[in-house]
């Protein structure tokens, strides 16, 4: 039976609670919070009303029946986190935090972001519990982001730019960090991944294992057995682990975690921590990093700005390890081929995070007899990286 | 010899406070470095903390943030950074140099060889900021074989339970982070400081060290009053900002100066 992480937040060797002693308090009064709400009734059943009616889950799961027949090898189904209300899983994890938030008597809530996905489903909760919203983002995301910076703002919050490091998201959580630290007294800090110190990726693991439950309990229901293989895009991992967690102790389903490999991981310029790089600490907790011999932390590329992150989710560095899940990666360009497949084979336009876990379904499908099924996470949907696709196909909006 | 004992035994019988500046390694550039180390000791520093440069200072405000990339951008590193405090040694046997940094340089370069490198170039103590002692463990036992002294932080919202399991860790001296926040806030409140170091007192017997907030001879001589030192940092590094490099230099040794006076004054 699964059951980590230990009552300190580690998953192994992996996680933990690596802060300044400035924090330390604020982790302490957190840790407490979601351990007297983890299992209280009226606390789920506030969330699952929520889910239900706020976010509109269960969120389906389809049979891509063209895509798999052109692909002639294993079925695939998606699981449609893109349905939900703001276009992918992040409002999941982004409730669950703002309900504790409001437990804890806060008011004031703060997020990173990178792509903008997690701050506009920040920012959407807080208008929805009438919290104040202040959203870090690194400059250069505000600039390639541009349109969800105003829906951000169309919600009420405060988008904040991070000049500070390379401009992205790593500087914003560190500047988010910073944040907490000064105002620890009346804000909450919504993690957006699996990362951070504990208790955070247990928590956001928690809120978005929702994913998982449905899919269990769906594909019961829709195909009478459970799936061959589930495959997810993994940045800090949050859909991912959501989807795997409720799996974990069903042997006879196999997992694999897709990196984003950018240019190719032979070039350097690539976000797959756990395919290419190596442990280390960063943002509260030990997992892979992607850094250099002297253990600075390294710039990241992948044309998903939602995956561009040095780091992941110290759990999935615990299930490489103990070789649970595979972990692979797929590059930009076969994450668009993937992007442009499911546009015209199932009218459905994939976020470009969730199209690295469909370019590595379209190589693995083939091999595969046809009744095998592979679940995908289709995390989110696509409409804000028309730019980004257009831009690569040298149109201009 | 420790040298940070050493150190507060003499300015016990001095009647003196400590003086501690904070500079970040390799800013404004690498070659500057050891001599702004003598210059700081000339200008009335008794120990120097030495930042040790991260691409992702996390509890850190942006004038130590942005040291950090200066140093970053001439490729300072750890190794880099030692070979500076043996350079520093040479000339210097007794003021005690503390390292202040964050994990990750550290455990890429391997805990043991750290330890006993750092040891061998001279350095007297540690602080790891984003290392709580319940992490620390191997980092901890690796600084103990090798005489280093591993330096502690406390905050405001440090618990007397938490404070006493520090003490257990601690040594050398306490650094108390007078200020919820990142380094290079403002608003003291000193009665608020010398109740929490009242608290601190009872529960830990080495000396406690006041940092974050110190910006001037004024807030400098009532951090003082309270504590065993003062640690400064912000304030001196915001310097370093300046394009002239030299005159940079230059007036942090008079800012020092200054200092010194001022909590010397306030002693007689």
């Amino acid at each position: 039976m699964y059951d980590l992480p230990d009552s300190q937040g580690h998953f192994g060797p992996y996680g933990g609670i690596f802060v300044g002693e400035t924090l330390v308090g604020a982790i302490e009064a957190l840790r407490e919070a979601y351990a007297r709400n983890r299992e209280c009734p009226i606390f789920l059943a506030e969330f699952e009303h929520e889910l239900k009616h706020y976010v509109g889950r269960p969120s389906p799961i389809y049979h891509a029946k063209r895509w798999s027949e052109h692909l002639g090898g294993a079925q695939i189904l998606l699981k449609r986190e893109d349905l939900n209300h703001t276009g992918a899983h992040k409002i999941n994890n982004t409730i669950g935090q703002a309900l504790l938030a409001r437990r804890m008597g806060k008011r004031r809530v703060i997020a990173e972001t990178g792509a903008g996905q997690h701050g506009v489903a920040t920012a959407t909760v807080a208008a929805r519990y009438g919290m104040e919203c202040v959203i870090y983002m690194g400059a250069e995301d505000v600039r390639r982001q541009a349109p969800n910076v105003y829906r951000m703002k169309l919600l009420g919050a405060t988008v904040v730019p991070v000049e500070g490091g390379s401009k992205t998201l790593k500087d914003a959580m560190n500047e988010a960090m910073r944040d907490w630290v000064t105002h620890v007294e009346s804000t909450f800090y919504i993690i957006g991944t699996v990362a951070g110190p504990h208790p955070y990726p247990m928590m956001v693991r928690d809120f978005q294992s929702v994913i998982g439950r449905e899919a269990k309990a769906q594909m019961m229901e829709g195909f009478g057995r459970q799936p061959d293989r589930l495959i997810a895009c993994v940045g800090g991992g949050s859909n991912a682990i959501g989807l795997f967690y409720p799996y974990l102790d069903d042997e006879s389903v196999r997992m694999t975690g897709v990196e984003a490999a950018g240019d190719g991981i032979e070039t350097g310029r690539h976000a797959a921590p756990l395919c290419a790089g190596k442990p280390g600490v960063l943002h509260g907790n030990r997992t892979y990093l992607m850094q250099d011999e002297n253990g600075q932390i390294l710039d990241t590329h992948s044309i998903s700005a939602g995956l561009d992150y040095p780091g992941v989710g110290p759990e999935h560095a615990w299930l490489k390890d103990s070789k649970r899940v595979d972990y692979v990666s797929v590059t930009d360009s076969e994450a668009l081929d993937a992007f442009h497949a499911l546009c015209r084979y199932e009218g459905i336009i994939p976020a470009l995070e969730s199209s690295h876990a469909l370019a590595y379904a379209a190589k693995l499908a083939p091999q595969m007899e046809k009744d095998r099924l592979l679940l995908v996470n289709l995390s989110g949907r696509g409409d804000k990286d028309i730019n980004t696709v257009a831009q690569r196909s040298g149109i201009t909006l | 010899m420790n040298r940070i004992n050493n150190s507060f035994s003499r300015l016990k019988e001095e009647g003196k406070k400590a003086l501690i500046p904070f500079i970040t390694a390799g800013d404004p550039h690498p070659s500057m470095t050891v001599s702004l180390m003598h210059a700081l000791v000339d200008a009335g520093a008794d120990m120097i903390e030495l930042g040790v440069p991260f691409s992702d200072p996390m509890s850190d405000g942006p004038v130590i943030q942005h040291a950090s990339e200066r140093a970053l951008k001439f490729g300072t590193s750890l190794k880099d950074i030692l070979v500076m405090v043996a350079e520093f040694r040479k000339k210097d046997d007794a003021t005690p140099v503390i390292l202040m940094g964050y994990l990750n340089p550290f455990e890429a370069m391997g805990y043991e060889k750290f330890a006993l490198d750092a040891k061998q170039a001279g350095v007297d103590g540690v602080l790891t900021v984003d290392c709580p002692p319940e992490e620390g463990g191997k980092l901890l036992d690796a600084f103990s074989r090798e005489g280093i002294t591993p330096i502690f932080l406390l905050s405001p919202t440090t618990s007397m339970a938490r404070m006493e399991k520090i003490g257990k860790y601690a040594s050398g001296y306490v650094y108390y982070v007078s200020l919820k926040g990142v380094t290079g806030a403002t608003h003291l409140d000193f009665s608020e400081i010398e109740e929490k170091v009242g608290e601190i007192r009872k529960v830990i017997d080495i000396p406690v060290c006041i940092g974050f907030g110190i910006r001037d001879e004024a807030t400098a001589r009532a951090a003082s009053q309270i504590a065993d030192g003062i640690v400064i940092g912000s304030r001196i590094v915001k310097e370093m900002e300046s394009a002239d490099r030299e005159s940079a230099a230059k007036n942090v040794s008079s800012f020092l100066s200054a200092i010194r006076k001022a909590i010397d004054e306030e002693k007689r």
